[in-house]
């Protein structure tokens, strides 16, 4: 059998050759570590994302001017300037402006793409809670509902099921983009997985199984995303 | 802010190399983000039609492609379309985004087909209409309004993701603006650097974001759909 595979020219020299593969695998706790990394930037991100997202998706529809605003600027700008740019301010700008201020590089990428998927997410929520006719509050409010009664049992279960779907989209891209603090050398799965190969050579090996892992954390909330939108559809 | 506007920042924006440095990298982003969006366009095409066939192999073949690719970080893709295919730079860059804006391409469209009820393509195959006339006459019409506004949009996401390209080292915008940071190394400078390139981003996304925003709204109003 070795002696077959030794026959085997790709198997034994080239960018997907056996050793690289062994030496991967030898030294699979470093990717391992990386990817408990992506988790914690991702989980704590997404959880940022999702107060400010709200928060400024609920100014956007305020009835006073000001608020209104300050959110339109707020979403504007974060979705209209690279991700990048916003990591590279936190990163290198904060600590000129205040000298001595020392952000670790997990806060810089929990506070990007909390910042920048806020942004989104604000857009999600402005959506669906202008996607309920305000005749309906009124509705519930003139039968008898409390205000926190009509928004527990009329409001929020349809905006909900609108507002679900975007929703794990985004979580989906924020776990993509956590791979962002890569380039600031923030210890995640992407910066693990190319500082492995980068010292090695073996980028064919590392980087599947880099893309692995993304796609396990991703795919489970893609496929729950479409059977939410299929929902939504037929309701 | 007395500090942050005299001196060294005046002296930095009169030096005509700021703006030399910072046209070539806005060159580079538009030629990787513009050819990326070309290729991506014709690319999502094909396999978003491929995706809506009823031929099982071509729709699963496409799915696939689909799947794995939008659960992968575009960066990734760029640094495999550089390291392992060893292009160059600039092409790297540029193959990495298709390979990803592709397939989110090719949902938009296959949701915009979708979006059509079969009733209409059956209605219209019944009235005699070839396959390419149903197209061409009942699908198209509604399908592409549905979708255009998305794919638009998409060309934002293209454009700042782009910046990636800096990881490998693709004199780009964003990677310019760093080199000329360090270059004019005091604090208020670098800071201004990275406010330039920002309303640079800013001011091109701006307004393809706006163009989008009227393209649904206009749209939506009804030109070429029944019932929005």
């Amino acid at each position: 059998m070795s002696d077959l595979l030794a026959r085997i020219g790709f198997l034994q020299e080239g960018p997907f050759a056996i050793p690289r593969w062994t030496a991967l695998f030898a030294n699979i706790d470093v990717l391992r570590d990386g990817a408990l990394i992506t988790l914690l930037v991702a989980s704590l991100g997404l959880v940022m994302a999702l107060a400010l997202g709200t928060a400024i998706g609920v100014m956007s529809t305020s009835h006073w001017r000001v608020p209104r605003a300050l959110a339109r600027v707020y979403v504007e700008f974060f979705q209209n300037t690279p991700l990048l740019i916003q990591v590279f301010m936190l990163y290198n700008a904060i600590p000129l402006i205040w000298p001595g201020l020392f952000i670790p590089v997990i806060t810089i990428g929990v506070f990007g793409v909390g910042m920048y998927h806020g942004a989104y997410i604000a857009e999600v929520v402005r959506a669906g809670i202008q996607s309920i006719g305000r005749g309906q509050l009124e509705a519930a409010l003139s039968q008898g509902f409390s205000y926190v009664g009509a928004m527990r049992h009329i409001i929020i279960p349809q905006a909900m099921r609108i507002v679900l779907p975007p929703l794990t989209n985004q979580a989906v891209n924020l776990i993509k983009n956590t791979s962002v603090i890569a380039i600031i050398a923030g210890g995640d799965l992407m910066y693990a997985g190319d500082s492995f190969a980068g010292r090695y050579g073996h980028y064919g090996p590392t980087y599947i199984v880099v893309g692995l892992g993304y796609f396990l954390m991703c795919f489970p909330l893609a496929i729950w995303t479409r059977r939410l939108e299929e929902r939504t559809r037929e309701a | 802010m007395d500090s942050f506007l005299n001196g060294p920042v005046i002296e930095m924006l009169r030096d005509p190399i700021l703006y030399i440095g910072l046209g070539y990298g806005l060159l580079l982003t538009l030629q990787i983000s513009g050819l990326s969006i070309v290729l991506s366009f014709g690319f999502g095409t094909v396999l978003g039609s491929m995706r809506y066939s009823k031929l099982p192999v071509l729709s699963q073949l496409a799915t696939t492609y689909i799947e794995v690719i939008r659960n992968l970080p575009t960066l990734l893709l760029i640094l495999v379309s550089y390291f392992v295919l060893g292009l160059p730079a600039m092409w790297a860059a540029t193959i990495g985004l298709t390979i990803y804006t592709s397939a989110i391409i090719a949902e938009i469209i296959r949701g915009g087909l979708n979006s059509v009820s079969s009733g209409q393509w059956e209605a219209a195959r019944s009235q005699g209409f070839t396959f390419l006339q149903s197209m061409r006459y009942i699908v198209l019409p509604p399908a592409v309004v549905k979708m255009t506004p998305a794919i638009v949009s998409q060309f934002v996401t293209v454009i700042k993701d782009s910046s990636f390209a800096m990881a490998i080292g693709a004199y780009e915008l964003m990677f310019k603006g760093t080199i000329l940071a360090a270059k004019y190394w005091k604090p208020s400078q670098i800071i201004t650097i990275y406010v330039v390139i920002s309303l640079v981003y800013f001011v091109i996304n701006f307004t393809i974001s706006t163009i989008a925003r009227r393209m649904q709204t206009r749209m939506s109003a009804g030109r070429g759909s029944i019932g929005g």
